[in-house]
């Protein structure tokens, strides 16, 4: 546990503020002391069960600076984004809540950013969404009200002018720290950088990248958003991810939208004894020559349905150098929480009826 | 786990079912299908900076006529200009009527074209031959946008990020809101001072 990140008079207690930081969160805190920070992607259940999600957020404890609560990847419907979101903060996580542009318009988004926010939600990351063809329902209408360009700023104004996008004010501004997504490995090629500095000029302070399979175009990409100055404006996690065969990887480029995989890592695994540790240890040598190059600051793991494995990857890469990313978070109402059980153990129930003296009211025909 | 990866998905049986009678819709969604051919869309990318030498004079035109519109009064001209847009624009670049036009931005491409309508830029689904996700026969308009952006002479307007659609605006006259806009300023820097 790194002790920068704990209150000193209290460590229960919530972070103060920092001078220069839009959110109170420990993910923005790393990242601007300029440490490795690690995020990881929860793959989201599908039942009403809050348990499912503690399950599969508790794999994470103590490996990952932050946890990506997906909203309906692939257009596929499971447990929405906020509903994670509200589970996580809950039990004293850092969720990282994603929200697309597919299935909200700017009414309900801007709503939900509130919502989040009061939960104690302090990473948004905005992305636009798979189409719904992509997904379990293809007969769904696509909003894409807004697009992720225009969400960011729409956020980035509520939490910097404390408005509305119609102008109407906020009594109390939500402060998140704001994310986008980044794809280098789509065509066109020369517009991905420009692209990025059009995600930062609308308000991106992180961005996590699209599945990294191919090192050599990402470092071109990075080239070129050093040469732009970009990478000192936002800060930039790499997104890798264990294949589990070369079946899977062939399954994915051709049916998940925007995954580029070449032909030479689908050799690789192919020609493995066991293909699920030779996946494994493709994603290790990806992180490590990807943590390399200048400019990253940090991975995005997204261990589809392997999710077990994200903490021998982070392990083993030794990407952390040693520091162990804090475990649970406090909520700022904990303490409310608290007095509440407190009051249910311990106080009688009040009875309202039988203080107003009703209580025989009812029973008198 | 993970050992089932080729499990089929929803959206896949249902492009199976589909086959199953002999009627098959074209296209994937309703984006692609009001598209007519992308022969002519391309042509207009292709020709961006003439279309853009076209528009600038056009457009001085248009303000010139200002006197005109405003004797005729804008609301009784919109319907027929807006006939007369709708089908050019729709002709050339298979206008979506949004009402607040962005082609000089998105180099002759119209963005209400992408089935995500996507104004600031390509979705990170492009694939790799340049098409577009939802629909796998039709060029991205973006990366269409983006070659027709540089051929232009406000080639670094693509970079600009655009403000949200506002919906409440659709099926109106483009041309006529962009030249009372332009009326409106050059009046108050003729005479500063008159609108306080």
């Amino acid at each position: 546990m790194s002790q920068a990140d704990t209150n000193p008079l209290d460590p229960g207690a919530s972070l103060d503020p920092l001078p220069g930081h839009s959110s109170r969160g420990r993910l923005e805190r790393i990242l601007r002391r300029g440490e490795f920070a690690v995020t990881a992607e929860l793959n989201p259940p599908d039942s009403a069960d809050p348990h499912d999600v503690y399950e599969r957020a508790a794999i994470f404890d103590g490996w990952v600076d932050g946890i990506n609560a997906v909203d309906a990847s692939g257009a596929n419907a499971h447990m929405s984004s906020v509903g994670i979101c509200a589970l996580l903060t809950r039990m004293g996580y850092a969720p990282i809540m994603q929200i697309s542009c597919r299935d909200k318009n700017r009414i309900a988004i801007q709503g939900d950013v509130l919502g989040a926010a009061a939960m104690g939600v302090q990473n948004i990351l905005c992305l636009t969404g798979d189409g719904v063809q992509a997904g379990d329902q293809p007969g769904a209408k696509p909003v894409f009200d807004l697009d992720c360009m225009s969400l960011l700023e729409t956020i980035r104004i509520m939490r910097d002018n404390s408005k509305f996008l119609s102008g109407r004010k906020l009594t109390s501004p939500p402060t998140v720290f704001l994310g986008a997504a980044i794809n280098p490995f789509a065509p066109p090629y020369d517009f991905r950088p420009h692209r990025l500095a059009k995600k930062i000029a609308a308000g991106a302070q992180f961005v996590q990248s699209q599945y990294c399979y191919d090192v050599p175009m990402f470092r071109t990409y990075m080239q070129k958003v050093r040469d732009m100055g970009l990478d000192k404006e936002c800060f930039i996690l790499c997104g890798v991810g264990p294949l589990a065969s070369a079946r899977t990887a062939k399954w994915m480029r051709s049916n998940v939208p925007g995954v580029h995989i070449p032909d030479a890592i689908i050799a690789r695994l192919e020609g493995a004894q066991d293909q699920k540790k030779e996946g494994k240890q493709l994603c290790i040598d990806i992180i490590n020559e990807v943590k390399e190059i200048a400019g990253v600051s940090g991975i995005h793991v997204m261990a589809y349905r392997q999710e077990e494995f994200v903490a021998e990857i982070v392990h083993e890469s030794g990407v952390l150098k040693g520091r162990r990313p804090w475990r649970k978070e406090p909520n700022p109402v904990d303490g409310m929480v608290a007095a509440r059980m407190e009051e249910i153990l311990e106080n009688p129930r009040q009875m309202p009826h039988e203080m107003a003296g009703a209580v025989g009211d009812a029973e008198t025909p | 786990m993970a050992d089932e990866p080729t499990k089929p998905t929803q959206a896949s049986l249902n492009k199976k079912a589909a086959t199953t009678t002999a009627y098959k819709p074209s296209g994937v969604s309703a984006t692609g299908r009001n598209a007519r051919s992308f022969a002519i869309r391309l042509w207009s990318v292709r020709h961006s900076r003439a279309l853009e030498w076209f528009y600038a004079h056009f457009a001085d035109i248009f303000l010139k006529l200002h006197p005109m519109w405003k004797a005729i009064g804008y609301q009784r001209a919109e319907g027929p200009v807006k006939f007369v847009e709708k089908h050019v624009k729709g002709f050339l670049f298979d206008c979506r009527m949004c009402g607040q036009c962005v082609l000089s931005s998105t180099g002759m491409s119209c963005p209400m074209n992408c089935p995500k309508q996507l104004r600031n830029g390509p979705c990170g689904g492009v694939r790799a031959n340049g098409n577009c996700e939802v629909e796998p026969d039709m060029p991205c308009v973006w990366v269409q946008a983006w070659s027709g952006a540089q051929q232009m002479n406000g080639r670094d307007m693509i970079l600009n990020v655009q403000k949200p659609v506002d919906q409440s605006l659709r099926e109106t006259s483009s041309w006529l809101r962009v030249t009372a806009s332009a009326a409106a300023s050059r009046e108050a820097a003729a005479n500063p001072g008159a609108q306080q």
